[in-house]
């Protein structure tokens, strides 16, 4: 049996194992890489389901805590440690890996490096993305932070397609700058926990520190800038776009099922939890923000030509709910929001699989070059359409419960923004199925009468991402059950309860 | 009292839907039996349930089933539970009685078709999303029930996708349905938020407490998302472009059942309009406009099934104008939503009976004289057309003419003004279904050579035949001794009648009848007496070329709606390019080039970077010791 505080750290050092094993191999042996990266991604799914199964899900308190003293002159640790939020978004990460390990067969081929690089930098970003979200001392955190940004450049730039080199580039330097402010806020953090006791980076001491508003507000602004250009919200949200675009199919589902749900991560662990008084102060601000990213980011999906973009705007368009939903500070929105990072994964981890594989049969990924593939490769228009009804929120699938959630939890405490809020339904019926219409519907256009249906790889690649979103839509309870004592708590620690129903509220006066 | 049951009723159809889309062409061969078979089972099961519920006293008769929580985050808990009560038995037993027939039907009628696996696959889906719909025991479960018959619809819609209109038609279903969801959805947040519950039983409870503002929002969500699905104004334009889907997914989701979902929400809801009267005032206004908007396209259309689907809207306009006279109309409302769910399926049936032998001619101008050819359909159409114009003793006649009734003794202005609408619509209702009768049956032949027209087979009219039994004899049924009154009873608990009535019954049947005679006869003299050109003729009114061209309700939304959208979505393309990320790439131009001037700062020195770094840092404590000063 391995012991409670192992976990964590045995989870984020396996893929490094299998880098260097993969790093060990001849320079020809791609299959090995391919086997080897897949068999470690599935081996360390396998030990976070069965770690998942160890969770008390009642205990609000950090679990498989490990915390060793790493650069001792400036008190920082190696300090891990899940709660339920964090715990569901490394499910989210490892469970995405051989997937798209396994969806992606073929992607690595063609890059400027060799193959075994792409799994090498793949398996590596797996352990910074673990990382990242059990890091509890908050300078590890931010060592993560930045560090997975390594990666993901080189798999842009090197594996990338079109204007690779220039997306990657845009990609690290908003990030990086991002980065900074976040880190001038942290030595700030250090420096003021110095005067007040002892120095200290770890979470659970420096909420506890008293500041002026002034102080908080500023500190307040590091972080949220830094998360904010990461979830991507509106207006910084221009890098992603152009990253989808550029990256493989499967770096684009890391890169917008896990990388940018650090940013919404961050906002829930960092924004709220160390600054409660800040949060409430910009509340209205990020409120509209994420309203314009859900209306904004659903026009511009439906005014794109380009699959991969128009993907890239649609979670613009959820990161705006995501964001409401935290900020909302309810129970229901942040467990929605929560579970909504969890289900966008999934649901537009399956959109941007499948139209990767249009794009590599077709040999491009213009919306317009496709017509009629329901007839044609009747499996991978099915998937597709499927994950389209994800992406809108088909009540039944996974991503309803969470954007109904926080819809509700939006709307019992600013009504407003959830209203406005809500026209993104209307507008995801029309930025999904425009596209569906063009490329799956009508005669089959040239160029696409002889395109090969899914193979069993890829068929075998999508089923458990069909399968989750469609069990979770009917039966989210044992997600819900994790996230919700985490959720409760954050909002109890931020000053907040749940608004009351108005008549209950009436009666008490 | 609990049962077990229930989720049988869904799991049947649901199963089926699975088998046949899972299993691929394997199950070409059988596939449609097994759906139909389960459709089958479903109805069968339901007249179970229905011999219990009368077995027991009228407060008990309704059951629940809870499966597990579904969702439960604070104080929002929503369990995966089902109700039957008289209100949903009566829609089991037309979603699965009528549905079933139509299963039978859409054998031989999509027997050359090679999709038609993939058919019976959705026609499954759709019977489980819409018995879910009516079974559902809270507003969040209905949600996924309405929301998923609206995906058979557009499943259906789309079923030839391969041509680019009916793709289109489809997808203008699916957001004009969304739309109203968009409503229904808000109803569900202002519910919690108020009421802090979303079931049925919690909302009933606790409405009472509720400010009457906060229940006539909540209604007034409830009206657009009806308007959504029923095909109600402002939301109706996507039935018309509906029937591009075959003939037999017309008449069982686009007339007998999805499109009257609405008119149930509205009087499940009776606990919310009845304490909100401007909400329950809007729905009724919305019915009678409506009831008389579809009826004019009707009497306009060429197309026997966009002639039939207005036809729908006008009738379903009747139902929500019932509902929308509160417990003097609940019932009735349902009556008429039963007995339309009989004739318009039957009609519709006929209708594709007669594309069926006239090589899928739509175009009544090349219909004619049919009568001899095909006597059965000309028969069970017949049926349906005695029951959609009221006559006695045919099943409309029953329901409508209490609409009408209930509409007049509404009171006041109000009464007189909705009574005379629905009058005024039986008269219009009368001149377009002589229109289609006397054009497709009677008089000259007028289709092309080469069409041979045939009756169906018979696993197309023995379907069509029973379908006519119920247009016939059910409002009869329904009457005798105020049998569905009483059964409702307890559901939308009615008022004593009043006293003081503006109108008598008889009254009213006669006004309606004479109105009736004028309006048929207007089109026997238009129509019969008069030969029926086989192009429309140019030279017509204004009228009646804005009747034809559906009132302008496309050009309305393309106008207001469609155009201004993709003119703000084609600038925000543009902002976002040149104005967002201009800025991010002017930043990194600025960057680029100050790095030239900031270049001579690196030296190389290992000592002047640290002094850089303490400088720096010595700036940051600096300004944060000022600020916390």
């Amino acid at each position: 049996m391995i012991k409670s505080s192992s976990w964590l750290t045995i989870l984020g050092i396996l893929p490094l194992l299998g880098a260097v094993l993969i790093s060990a191999l001849p320079k020809k042996s791609e299959l090995n890489a391919k086997r080897i990266a897949l068999v470690t991604t599935l081996v360390i799914a396998a030990l976070t389901v069965a770690m998942a199964t160890q969770f008390q899900r009642d205990n609000v308190d950090m679990q498989f805590v490990v915390s060793r003293s790493w650069i001792p002159s400036l008190g920082i640790n190696f300090a891990l440690g899940v709660d339920g939020i964090a715990l569901v978004l490394i499910l989210l990460s490892t469970l995405l890996a051989p997937i798209v390990v396994l969806a992606g067969w073929n992607e690595a081929t063609g890059g400027r490096w060799s193959v075994k690089t792409f799994y090498i930098l793949l398996l590596i970003l797996e352990t910074m993305m673990i990382g990242v979200f059990a890091a509890t001392d908050v300078f590890l955190f931010y060592v993560f932070f930045e560090a997975m940004l390594v990666p993901v450049y080189f798999l842009i730039g090197g594996f990338g397609t079109g204007a690779r080199s220039a997306a990657a580039v845009k990609f690290l330097l908003y990030s990086l700058f991002g980065g900074l402010l976040m880190l001038a806020s942290i030595i700030a953090l250090y420096v003021i926990s110095g005067e007040q006791g002892g120095p200290t980076f770890d979470i659970g001491a420096l909420s506890q520190l008293q500041m002026s508003s002034t102080t908080q507000n500023f500190l307040f602004l590091g972080f949220f800038i830094a998360f904010a250009i990461k979830a991507p919200l509106w207006p910084f949200h221009t890098w992603l776009p152009d990253a989808a675009d550029a990256a493989t199919p499967g770096t684009s589902v890391l890169l917008l099922g896990v990388l940018d749900k650090v940013g919404t991560f961050g906002m829930i662990r960092y924004s709220l939890a160390l600054f409660p008084e800040a949060s409430k102060t910009f509340t209205p601000v990020i409120l509209v923000l994420a309203v314009i990213s859900i209306i904004y980011g659903a026009f511009m999906a439906i005014g794109q030509t380009d699959f991969k973009r128009l993907i890239a705007y649609t979670s613009v368009s959820h990161f705006g709910f995501i964001t409401m939903g935290i900020f909302a500070m309810t129970s229901q929105g942040i467990s929605g929001a929560t579970l909504y990072m969890f289900n966008h994964g999934f649901s537009t981890g399956a959109l941007f699989l499948i139209a990767g594989w249009m794009a590599a049969r077709r040999g491009s990924s213009k919306i317009g070059d496709f017509g009629g593939l329901q007839r044609v490769t009747p499996v991978m228009a099915w998937v597709f359409f499927f994950a389209g009804m994800s992406s809108l929120a088909l009540p039944g699938l996974s991503t309803f419960v969470s954007e109904f959630l926080v819809l509700v939890g939006t709307y019992t405490r600013y009504p407003v923004a959830a209203v406005i809020g809500a026209f993104g339904i209307v507008l995801a019926a029309l930025y999904i199925l425009i596209p569906i219409q063009r490329s799956l519907h009508g005669p089959t256009t040239p160029g696409n009468e002889s395109l090969t249906d899914l193979n069993v790889r890829e068929k075998i690649a999508i089923a458990p991402v069909v399968a989750i979103i469609l069990v979770l839509g009917f039966y989210p309870s044992p997600l819900l059950n994790v996230i919700n004592p985490a959720a409760q708590h954050t909002i109890t620690k931020a000053g907040f309860s749940d608004p009351l129903p108005t008549i209950s509220a009436k009666v008490g006066k | 009292m609990t049962s077990n049951a229930l989720v049988y009723l869904i799991a049947l159809p649901l199963f089926g839907a699975a088998v046949l889309m899972l299993a691929g062409r394997r199950a070409d061969r059988r596939g449609h039996i097994l759906a139909t078979v389960l459709s089958g089972g479903s109805f069968l099961l339901g007249l179970y349930e229905f011999s219990q519920m009368l077995s027991r006293s009228s407060e008990n008769r309704a059951v629940t089933q809870k499966l597990f929580s579904w969702i439960s985050v604070g104080s929002f808990k929503v369990d995966a539970g089902l109700m039957l009560d008289q209100l949903s038995i009566s829609f089991v037993l037309l979603i699965t009685g009528v549905g079933t027939l139509i299963h039978i039907y859409s054998i031989a009628y999509m027997s050359h078709d090679l999709d038609r696996r993939r058919f019976f696959a959705y026609l499954n889906l759709f019977v489980a999303a819409m018995l879910l719909l009516v079974l559902g025991d809270s507003y969040l479960n209905l949600y996924v029930g309405w929301e998923g018959v609206g995906l058979a619809s557009y499943l259906l819609i789309g079923f030839w996708n391969q041509k680019p209109t009916y793709a289109t038609a489809a997808k203008k279903a699916f957001v004009a349905n969304r739309v109203g969801d968009l409503g229904l959805s808000l109803a569900i947040m202002v519910a919690f938020a108020t009421l802090g519950t979303v079931s049925f039983s919690g909302v009933k409870e606790n409405a009472g407490q509720a400010s009457t503002a906060a229940l006539t929002a909540i209604g007034i969500l409830l009206l657009v998302a009806a308007t959504g699905k029923s095909a109600q104004l402002p939301l109706q334009a996507w039935l018309g472009d509906a029937m591009a889907g075959p003939t037999p997914v017309s008449a069982l989701i686009h007339a007998a059942t999805m499109v009257t979902a609405g008119v149930y929400l509205i009087t499940r809801s009776n606990f919310i309009f009845d304490a909100a009267p401007i909400a329950q005032l809007a729905v009724a206004i919305i019915g009678a406009i409506t009831l008389l908007f579809g009826a004019i396209i009707g009497a306009a259309k060429d197309d026997i099934k966009k002639a039939l689907a207005a036809s729908t809207t006008s009738q379903i306009g009747y139902m929500v104008l019932g509902a929308g006279l509160g417990p003097a109309g609940y019932a009735f409302a349902i009556m008429h939503l039963l007995a339309h769910g009989f004739f318009k399926a039957g009609l519709f049936l006929g209708a594709g009976s007669v594309m069926h032998g006239m090589n899928n001619e739509v175009n009544m101008r090349r219909y004619g004289g049919l009568r001899k050819f095909m006597p059965i359909t000309f028969a069970t159409f017949g049926a349906g057309y005695l029951s959609i114009l009221g006559v006695p003793p045919f099943a409309g006649f029953y329901s409508k003419d209490r609409i009408i009734e209930a509409a007049f003794n509404a009171g006041g202005v109000r009464g007189v003004l909705l009574g005379s609408a629905a009058l005024l619509g039986a008269a219009i209702t009368a001149f377009y279904m002589t229109r289609v009768v006397v054009m497709t049956f009677a008089g000259k032949a007028r289709w092309e050579e080469e069409v041979h027209p045939h009756e169906s087979p018979a696993l197309m009219w023995l379907p069509m035949v029973l379908i006519a039994f119920g247009s016939t004899f059910s409002g009869f049924l329904f009457t005798r001794g105020d049998a569905l009154r009483n059964w409702l009873a307890p559901v939308v608990e009615p008022v004593a009648a009043r006293e003081q009535e503006l109108l008598s019954p008889a009254l009213v049947s006669i006004l309606a009848l004479l109105l009736v005679v004028v309006g048929a006869g207007l089109a026997v003299m238009k129509y019969l007496r008069q030969d029926v050109p086989v192009v429309a003729p140019e030279d017509v009114s204004i009228f009646t070329r804005v009747a034809r061209r559906d009132l302008l309700q496309d050009d309305f939304n393309e106008a207001v709606f469609m155009r201004p959208g993709q003119h703000l979505t084609y600038a925000l393309v543009d902002i976002d390019e040149v104005i967002i990320d201009g800025a991010v790439r002017g930043v990194g131009r600025m960057a680029t080039g100050s790095a030239g001037a900031l270049r001579t700062t690196q030296t190389g020195f290992v000592r002047s970077y640290a002094m850089w770094i303490l400088l720096g840092a010595i700036g940051l404590i600096a300004a944060i010791w000022m600020v916390t000063l």
